[in-house]
C-alpha cells in the first residue's frame, strides 16, 4: 500500500487553484482564437481580442484572468491502494485552498453560510467529490468557477417519452435566459440521466473534458455538434451584444438512469474556464 | 445599427453628455468611478457613501492588492443583481452604471426618466481591466473584505454603452442582427 502525507495534497491544491486562475488553458486560448477567426460582428471580435490579451496579460503578470477566482471544486480519484497519512483528505484539501487564496492574491468569494453570508475570507470550504478508483494514485482535478455563470445553470426532470426536440428548447431556453450574464462565450455543460442530484454532478463533470474534444460516443459527439450550432445561431455574441460565437463548446455526458426518469441539467460555464489537474 | 464612434467620459456626467450616448457607441472613462456590489448595495440602499451627483457606478470587486500594485484584477460583475437598488440611485442622481448582462425593465425606465445610461465591460477580462486604475481607496465599509466601496481613479477605461437613456438596448439590437436560427 502506497502512502502519501497529506500535505502534498494540500501543495498540489494550492498549485492547482494558482495556475486555474492566473494560466488560461491551451485548449480554452484555441478556442477563442478560432471563434476570432469567424466572428461575424467587429463589437464581438473586439470582446473576443480583450479576452485573449486577458489571458496574456495575466499569464505574464501572473494575475488572476477575472476577479471572481470563484470557488473552488475539487474532483478527487483515489486509488484504492493509497493511504493518505499524518491528516484528513478534506482538511488538506481546504488547507491547499486557504494557502492559494491567501498567498496568490485570489478574491475570497465564499460565504460561511448562504443567508447570513458572512465570508469565511480563505475562500474555503471547497466542494469536494471523491472517487476510489483502482491503482495507487491520487488524480486531482480543481475547478475554480465564478458565481455569474453558475447562476444561470438549470435542471429539469423529462418525461422518458419527451422527444429529444423538447431536450434541445430546455438547453437553448437555459443558454437564452443565461444570454449576457454568463460571460459569453460560454461553455455548456450537460449531464443527462443518473437521478435529480446526479445530472448536475455529470453536467458539470462534463466540463472537465478538454475544450473541442467531443464525447467518445459518436451519437452524442453528434448531438454535441448539433446543439453548438443551434445555439451559436442565437446571435447572443460575446458579452451579449451580438454575434455569431454564443458558445465554444457542448460537452455531454450520459449515464444510466430510472425507467421513469429522464433528468437533463445544464451548467453554463463563462469563456474564463479555469481547469487543471495533477496526478500526486 | 449606425457606426459606433469613440467618446470619452469623465464624471461629474451631465444629461446633455448622457442624452449623446447611443447603445452601441464606444466610450473610455477617465477620473473617479466607485465600484460597489451586491452587500454594498445592501447596506446603503438609495444613499451611497459617495456624491452620487453625476457619478459613475461600477460593479465590481477586485482580488486582493499585491504589494507595490494600484489594485488586483477587477472585471464587471452582473449587473441584473443590483436591479433593485438601482432606481433609487438614478434618481439620486447617478449618471452611468457599469457591469456586464442584462437591466431589468424597471431600471431601463428609471434610466429614461433621470437621464442615465449603462455601460458594459467585457467580463473575464480582469488582469487587462486593472491597467487603466491608477488610483484605489476604500471609501465604505472596509468589513465588506472584497465588497468594501472603492473610490477609483481611472485612464481610458474601456465600456461600450448597452443601454441608453432613450430605451435604446444594444443586447436586443445586436442579437436581431446576428441571429440566423
Amino acid at each position: 500500500m502506497r502512502e502519501v502525507v497529506a500535505k502534498k495534497i494540500t501543495e498540489t491544491i494550492k498549485k492547482l487553484c494558482v495556475e486555474a486562475n492566473t494560466n488560461l488553458s491551451e485548449d480554452v486560448l484555441e478556442a477563442l482564437n478560432k471563434a476570432l477567426s469567424k466572428e461575424k460582428s467587429s463589437t464581438g471580435r473586439e470582446i473576443l481580442r480583450q479576452i485573449i490579451n486577458n489571458a496574456k496579460t495575466a499569464w505574464r503578470e501572473k494575475l488572476p484572468l477575472c476577479q471572481d477566482t470563484g470557488i473552488v471544486t475539487a474532483f478527487i480519484e483515489i486509488g484504492q491502494d493509497v493511504r493518505i497519512i499524518n491528516g484528513t483528505l478534506d482538511e488538506a484539501v481546504n488547507e491547499g485552498v486557504s494557502l492559494a487564496y491567501h498567498k496568490g492574491y485570489l478574491r475570497k468569494s465564499v460565504t460561511l453560510d448562504p443567508i447570513e453570508r458572512k465570508n469565511t475570507e480563505d475562500n474555503t470550504p471547497a466542494i469536494i467529490y471523491t472517487k476510489i478508483v483502482p491503482g495507487e494514485q491520487i488524480n486531482i482535478k480543481v475547478m475554480t468557477k465564478g458565481g455569474g455563470a453558475e447562476n444561470c445553470s438549470a435542471i429539469k426532470m423529462f418525461k422518458p417519452a419527451s422527444p429529444k426536440e423538447e431536450i434541445d428548447e430546455f438547453i437553448l431556453e437555459t443558454v437564452e435566459n443565461a444570454g449576457p450574464n454568463a460571460c459569453p462565450p460560454m461553455i455548456i455543460g450537460i449531464g443527462i440521466g443518473g437521478t435529480f442530484d446526479y445530472a448536475p454532478n455529470l453536467a458539470k463533470q462534463s466540463l472537465l473534458r478538454e475544450i473541442g474534444r467531443h464525447n467518445s460516443h459518436p451519437s452524442t459527439a453528434k448531438w454535441e455538434k448539433e446543439l453548438l450550432e443551434k445555439i451559436n445561431k442565437t446571435g447572443i455574441g460575446p458579452m451579449g451584444l451580438g454575434g455569431t460565437t454564443t458558445a465554444l463548446a457542448v460537452n455531454i455526458e450520459r449515464h444510466p438512469c430510472h425507467i421513469s426518469s429522464l433528468p437533463v441539467a445544464v451548467n453554463i460555464e463563462c469563456h474564463a474556464h479555469r481547469v487543471k489537474e495533477a496526478i500526486v | 445599427m449606425k457606426k459606433s464612434k469613440l467618446i470619452t467620459l469623465k464624471a461629474p456626467l451631465t444629461d446633455k453628455e448622457i442624452k449623446a450616448l447611443q447603445a452601441g457607441d464606444k466610450v473610455t472613462i477617465s477620473g473617479t468611478i466607485y465600484a460597489a456590489r451586491d452587500s454594498a448595495h445592501r447596506m446603503f440602499g438609495k444613499k451611497p457613501p459617495f456624491d452620487p451627483a453625476g457619478a459613475i457606478l461600477y460593479y465590481a470587486s477586485p482580488t486582493p492588492t499585491r504589494k507595490g500594485e494600484v489594485i488586483g484584477s477587477i472585471g464587471p460583475t452582473t449587473a441584473t443583481r443590483m436591479d433593485t437598488f438601482t432606481p433609487g440611485l438614478l434618481k439620486a442622481g447617478v449618471k452611468i452604471t457599469i457591469g456586464k448582462g442584462r437591466r431589468s425593465q424597471e431600471v431601463i425606465d428609471a434610466m429614461k426618466k433621470h437621464k442615465a445610461a449603462y455601460l458594459v465591460v467585457a467580463g473575464g477580462t480582469a488582469a487587462l481591466l486593472a491597467k487603466h486604475v491608477k488610483k484605489a481607496n476604500v471609501i465604505a465599509y472596509p468589513e465588506l473584505g472584497p465588497e468594501a466601496v472603492l473610490k477609483l481613479e481611472v485612464h481610458n477605461f474601456p465600456a461600450i454603452v448597452a443601454i441608453d437613456c432613450k430605451g435604446g438596448d444594444l443586447f436586443e439590437k445586436g442579437k436581431k442582427k446576428f441571429r440566423s436560427a
